[in-house]
């Protein structure tokens, strides 16, 4: 199954699969995390998987990528993370000492980001599988007052705003896995988006339409799902998208397209016209934010796609990401 | 075919025959330099990349003056308009830029 | 990115396509094709085609060597890697290419323990890691690319690694070339010629095409200004009524090619008398395999390959569209039961191939806005 990498075959399974079977309830758009009522107050609850190789990387470890991932959607639904919860699905013979590295950095994470993890499980399987471990969390969080995310309510004339640079995290596992022999001086953007959503809500909270974290399929895979839920277009400008020098290398050296690339701190927001500057402001004023930008538009067409337009005056749509992305030498 | 890319040579590996570290906008990879054994780069060469190999050195006078040639471009046509423009149609005749070698 | 970027410049772009549009003769239509799948990759994702004039159309060629290679030859060499101790190395490009009981990545699902290296250099180092597993290297790639192969059997064989074999797909563009020109339907004014190939063959092997031919051949390197300032020069000889080589590539380019490289090629590989490209049949003299010196580092010499013939259905038009008789979207199948996400055919799979590019950068934007597509 090539459904990990986010991309198509993730979202037709979902689509396809869970979704009529499992959900019930929801209004049909799938979103970040689910808006429920527990005794008249709204909440929010999410949950995710975590399953990288290697466990560690420049940057961070999969247990920071569990809890800022949980976070993260939070963030991205409009809700401030209170509570986590999570399992660990351990590989037999997985050494103590890497467990509770994982522990204590999940732990640091935490702390940092004001949220408390309130129970958990664990469970071991045999040598052979879990490369090493697995972990699932599962995350409730209370609505940020004055956002509403719905990308029903996205116009043309909305503007695309970028937390960050592009595929530091993609580019970082990439090369970790050691597979391709390349160095670079990069790591994964691990963070929680918390307080750069905060200050979003602060400053332009009436008008933001709708965020997500471009995680699995990148940013290209994140604004598909947009156009594809409201109907209209979106229209990158390639020279606005921040990216690294040495993601950008990588990236040409091995053929990739930044934009399938993952990223694990950052999020993107639609934003009606008028609170665009206050909303850019907000962010680049935010610790972490200095590299927010506009980075394109909401229009009418390309309905349904996303469309790039090059520096050259050349333009290109650019699609979910099928499959993983592949270096190529051609 | 296909996708090379120019990087600059940043170490000849001593103890390994033929091998560099060549660097390309940061980003670092051995490349093997036995296609380049009849004139070996040295370190602070560019060189072509294809599949982990160095093809070629680049050459910064080739690649200089392709880019004063097509700076030319449209010059020679704008400074004809401005001849024209002094009622000279017929007086100083500017060759567009040659690129044929 | 240095040698990159300034041959991006947007000001010399626009200035460049302006030139082309000068020189261009409104009366005449020129039909100039690159052959190389590179070029064509670079003409889409710059969006070259729009920097045009309508009486300069540019034609792709069969330089990609993914998508000329027969499915068959996918199924043996992922036939020899099945068993358990084996392990299937090859480039990126070929994870998703289909043979008939699937693509390296299916069969990497079912067990097989397929590897993307990034250079032939990283297959033979997965081997000393490996020494209780055999490594077979599927070998693709015209002249760039056979030289890297070369010199990799090479080392193989003066450290005495043994468990390390190439499954040799190598071919060469000449005759590609040549078949085109062949081709009765083919009406072409001049070629842009392959950069990279170049690097190692050098100029002098085009000089045939202009010579008995009469048709200019402007090697081209990859870059937008690249590309543009190689149709200029084509345009300058058409207007002049000359059919030279020319080598627009010069920064990397040597006229003579690469001496060590062709000794490498020269020492490990010799040509098959045939071999046959998807798309173009038989072509004789085409094909690189291993010489006898190295028969112990040769997949086809050390395992029994099935030989599968595999004949791409009927209704692809890979063969037409790979010779630019057909355009992408002219072939019955394009953008129906055939595109990207379920290829027929490789030109939809390999990112160089003219159907995916086409569909991936022209075909779309005329699915969903009002731009039509430049075909």
């Amino acid at each position: 199954m090539s459904h990990g990498a986010g991309g198509k075959a993730s979202r037709r399974l979902v689509e396809g699969l869970f979704a009529p079977l499992l959900l019930s309830g929801s209004d049909g758009a799938l979103t970040d995390a689910a808006h429920i009522e527990i005794g008249g107050a709204p909440v929010h609850f999410t949950t995710d998987s975590f399953v990288v190789k290697p466990l560690r990387f420049p940057g961070g470890s999969i247990g920071e990528l569990a809890v800022n991932g949980t976070i993260n959607d939070l963030a991205v639904s409009g809700a401030r993370a209170r509570a986590i919860v999570v399992t660990f699905i351990l590989e037999e013979g997985l050494s103590s000492s890497v467990l509770e590295a994982e522990v204590r950095a999940m732990s640091a994470a935490l702390s940092r980001a004001g949220v408390a993890m309130v129970g958990g499980d664990t469970k071991v399987v045999e040598r052979g599988k879990a490369d090493g471990m697995y972990i699932s969390t599962a995350g409730i969080g209370s609505p940020i007052f004055g956002i509403t995310i719905d990308a029903r309510t996205v116009r043309p004339g909305d503007r695309v705003l970028l937390s960050g640079p592009v595929g530091d995290h993609g580019i970082t596992i990439l090369l970790a896995r050691g597979e391709l022999d390349l160095e670079a001086d990069l790591c994964s953007d691990t963070r929680s988006v918390l307080p750069m959503v905060e200050a979003l809500a602060a400053e332009a909270g009436p008008g933001i339409r709708w965020m997500r974290d471009p995680t699995r399929g990148g940013v290209a895979t994140a604004l598909n799902e947009l156009a594809r839920d409201c109907g209209l277009g979106v229209e990158l400008l390639e020279e606005e998208i921040p990216i690294h020098d040495a993601v950008r290398g990588a990236c040409e050296l091995l053929g990739l397209d930044p934009l399938h690339i993952a990223n694990e701190g950052q999020f993107l927001a639609v934003i009606a016209p008028e609170y665009a500057d206050l909303a850019l402001n907000a962010l680049q004023q935010t610790e972490g934010g200095d590299d927010a930008r506009i980075i394109g538009q909401i229009r009418e067409e390309p309905a349904n796609a996303v469309l790039v337009n090059t520096r050259y005056g050349g333009s290109r749509i650019v699609d979910m990401l099928v499959g993983d992305p592949l270096p190529r030498i051609c | 075919m296909c996708l090379a890319i120019p990087g600059k040579i940043i170490e000849l590996i001593s103890d390994q025959h033929q091998v560099g570290v060549v660097e390309v906008a940061g980003v670092r990879r051995k490349v093997q330099l036995g296609l380049l054994a009849d004139d070996l780069p040295k370190t602070g060469d560019w060189v072509l990349i294809h599949v982990g190999f160095a093809m070629s050195k680049i050459s910064e006078v080739d690649a200089a003056e392709q880019m004063q040639l097509l700076s030319m471009l449209g010059e020679a046509e704008q400074a004809m308009e401005e001849v024209r423009g002094y009622g000279q149609e017929d007086g100083v005749s500017l060759r567009e830029p040659d690129f044929r070698n | 990115m240095r040698y990159v970027d300034e041959f991006r410049d947007p000001e010399l772009i626009t200035r460049a396509s302006e030139e082309i549009r000068r020189l261009a003769e409104s009366e005449r239509h020129y039909r100039i094709m690159e052959v190389c799948g590179g070029h064509t990759h670079a003409i889409y994702r710059f969006g070259l085609k729009d920097l045009l004039p309508s009486n300069v159309e540019l034609i792709h060629g069969p330089g990609c060597p993914v998508c000329v290679l027969p499915m068959g030859r996918i199924d043996d060499g992922l036939a020899i890697a099945r068993e358990s101790n084996r392990i299937f190395a090859a480039f990126g490009d070929m994870m998703r290419v289909p043979g008939a009981r699937g693509s390296p990545f299916e069969h990497k699902a079912r067990g097989t323990d397929v590897r993307i290296v990034y250079s032939p250099a990283d297959a033979l180092q997965l081997a000393r890691k490996n020494p209780e597993k055999e490594v077979i290297f599927f070998a693709i790639g015209f002249e760039t690319t056979s030289p890297s192969t070369a010199l990799t059997l090479m080392s193989a064989q003066a450290e005495g690694v043994r468990n390390f074999s190439v499954f040799c797909n190598h071919v060469t563009i000449v005759p590609a070339i040549r078949a085109i020109l062949d081709s009765p339907d083919m009406r072409l004014d001049g070629f842009i010629g392959p950069g990279h190939v170049s690097t190692v063959i050098g100029c002098r092997p085009y000089e045939w095409i202009a010579k008995s031919e009469g048709k200019p051949v402007v090697t081209s390197g990859f870059e937008p200004l690249d590309l543009l300032q190689s149709i200029i020069m084509l345009l300058q000889q058409l207007k002049a009524g000359e059919a030279r080589v020319e080598n627009q590539y010069k920064r990397v380019v040597p006229w003579e090619g690469n001496r060590a490289a062709l000794r490498a090629m020269a020492e490990v590989f010799e040509l098959r008398p045939y071999f046959e490209w998807r798309g173009l049949g038989f072509i004789s003299q085409s094909a690189l395999r291993i010489r006898e010196k190295y028969a112990a580092w040769d997949a086809e010499r050390r395992y029994d390959v099935p030989e599968t013939r595999v004949a791409d259905p009927k209704s692809a038009q890979c063969g037409e569209v790979l010779k630019g008789v057909l355009k992408p979207a002219q072939c019955k199948l394009f953008g129906k039961e055939c595109t990207p996400e379920h290829p027929i055919g490789a030109l939809m799979v390999s990112s160089e191939g003219s159907c995916a590019a086409y569909y991936n950068y022209e075909y779309r934007k005329s699915l969903v806005t009002s731009i039509t597509a430049v075909a």
